[in-house]
């Protein structure tokens, strides 16, 4: 029997919406602190730590989404690991925004001026204190448009993880579809969801960044 | 039980492969040389013609607030319910122009706005002609100065195309899953189409980082 698409599907697509977010939320959080590590290693005094930095980046930056996500499936069953989809989406989605914001923030740390290093080493702070203390305070500032901006990276990019079965927004679009054979209709709503979750937070990096910018001058 | 790597298997069917990747390079070179054309030219129109600049910013906004993949499922699967039927490979093509398009023309936009009006004032002074100042004082140097960010997301672009095996087109990732469902060996053929797809990425990287340097060498050397 084919189905129109009614209040109840609209319902269905619009409510999924919330793994579409507890996705990001997942990947912002566990990417956050990963790609925070990334950073300091990525400007560590250690070469090697650098350099692992760094390969891990262009690993991430340089391999689609989709392949982190299978790489990450299979990878984690052979290595004993029986995870429902849902977590390897977001161990996978974790590692893709790892590989971004660590490259992010890594500008960031290093766009704070050297001086402010001399100036704090030169008041017997510690590594551990200069960051604590002087760098990363300022370094964060300097962090949050980027940040946001990627975030809308981050909302599109759960929609790949549809294709292990995590019924997320594009998944939910997809079943729905498979319902009613609307497929104009449906996917312009799923969409239009999409657009509604993104656009704000686009609009909102604008304006941290404007503003920013009139801060500096100031 | 420890597991085995066995690439024996995946390898003997590198000609699958071979293929998939042909069509990746064939899908994304033309939906970037389309994307990044099409960009500039939405970018320069909504520059002189101001009418054009709400219609333009609003498909670039949508374009860049969804994902590609649902822009995909829409221009595959939404469109023939409007009557406008084509292949997998066709929509696949259209889908990345339009997505590519609205972020270059967003790049684009940032480097027209870049160029100084002094400049402009300057060409014209000069007796060049309303189009030689177009061309070499304003375009040229816009496209220089984003060419970088233009080359990165030419790179994204390449990347997103694995998600044409969504809509069963055999490109990389759609000939790494009939490799994976012939040899049963997942691990091992995802592992193989992530180093082709990481060394597509680095040379398309150098390939671009060479032409920006051809494409925008400075007009006038020093002799």
């Amino acid at each position: 029997m084919i189905r129109e698409f009614g209040t109840s599907e609209l319902w269905f697509v619009v409510s999924s919406a919330r793994w579409t977010l507890a996705l990001t939320l997942i990947a912002l959080g566990l990417g956050g602190v990963l790609g925070f590590v990334i950073a300091l290693a990525r400007v560590s005094r250690l070469a090697p730590l650098r350099w692992l930095a760094a390969g891990w980046i262009g690993l991430v930056q340089g391999v689609p989404v989709l392949m982190l996500l299978f790489l990450s499936y299979y990878g984690l069953s052979l290595a004993g690991l029986d995870l429902p989809p849902l977590v390897a989406a977001g161990i996978s989605l974790s590692f893709y925004a790892s590989g971004f914001l660590g490259e992010i923030w890594r500008g960031c740390i290093q766009s704070v001026p050297w001086q402010q290093w001399e100036a704090s080493a030169a008041l017997a702070l510690s590594r551990a204190q200069q960051y604590r203390y002087v760098v990363l305070p300022q370094a964060v500032r300097i962090a949050v448009p980027p940040t946001v901006g990627f975030i809308v990276q981050l909302v599109k990019n759960t929609s790949i993880v549809s294709i292990i079965g995590v019924v997320e927004l594009a998944r939910a679009g997809h079943l729905v579809n498979n319902a009613t054979f609307q497929p104009m209709r449906v996917f312009c709503v799923v969409a239009l969801v999409y657009f509604c979750i993104c656009w704000p937070i686009s609009l909102a990096a604008r304006w941290l960044e404007r503003r920013m910018h009139v801060g500096r001058a100031g | 039980m420890a597991f085995e790597f066995q690439f024996q298997p995946v390898l003997a069917q590198s000609e699958v492969l071979l293929d998939g990747l042909y069509l990746t390079l064939e899908l994304a070179g033309t939906g970037i040389v389309l994307g990044g054309l099409l960009g500039t030219l939405l970018a320069v129109l909504r520059g002189v013609m101001p009418a054009l600049r709400w219609p333009i910013g609003v498909y670039v906004e949508v374009v860049r607030n969804t994902p590609f993949l649902v822009q995909l499922f829409i221009v595959y699967l939404g469109l023939p319910e409007a009557g406008v039927r084509m292949s997998a490979e066709q929509a696949a093509v259209l889908t990345m122009t339009l997505n590519l398009g609205a972020y270059a023309t967003e790049i684009v936009r940032a480097g027209l706005d870049s160029v100084h009006k002094s400049q402009i004032e300057a060409g014209l002074s000069l007796a060049l002609t309303r189009w030689q100042v177009f061309r070499h004082v304003v375009l040229g140097p816009a496209l220089a100065r984003v060419w970088p960010s233009l080359s990165s997301q030419f790179v994204l672009m390449l990347l997103s195309s694995s998600v044409f095996s969504f809509i069963s087109v055999q490109e990389l990732s759609g000939a790494a899953s009939n490799v994976e469902q012939d040899t049963f060996r997942s691990f091992e053929t995802y592992i193989v189409i992530t180093v082709l797809y990481l060394a597509m990425a680095m040379a398309l990287r150098v390939i671009l980082a060479l032409l920006g340097r051809v494409m925008f060498a400075a007009p006038v050397r020093a002799r």
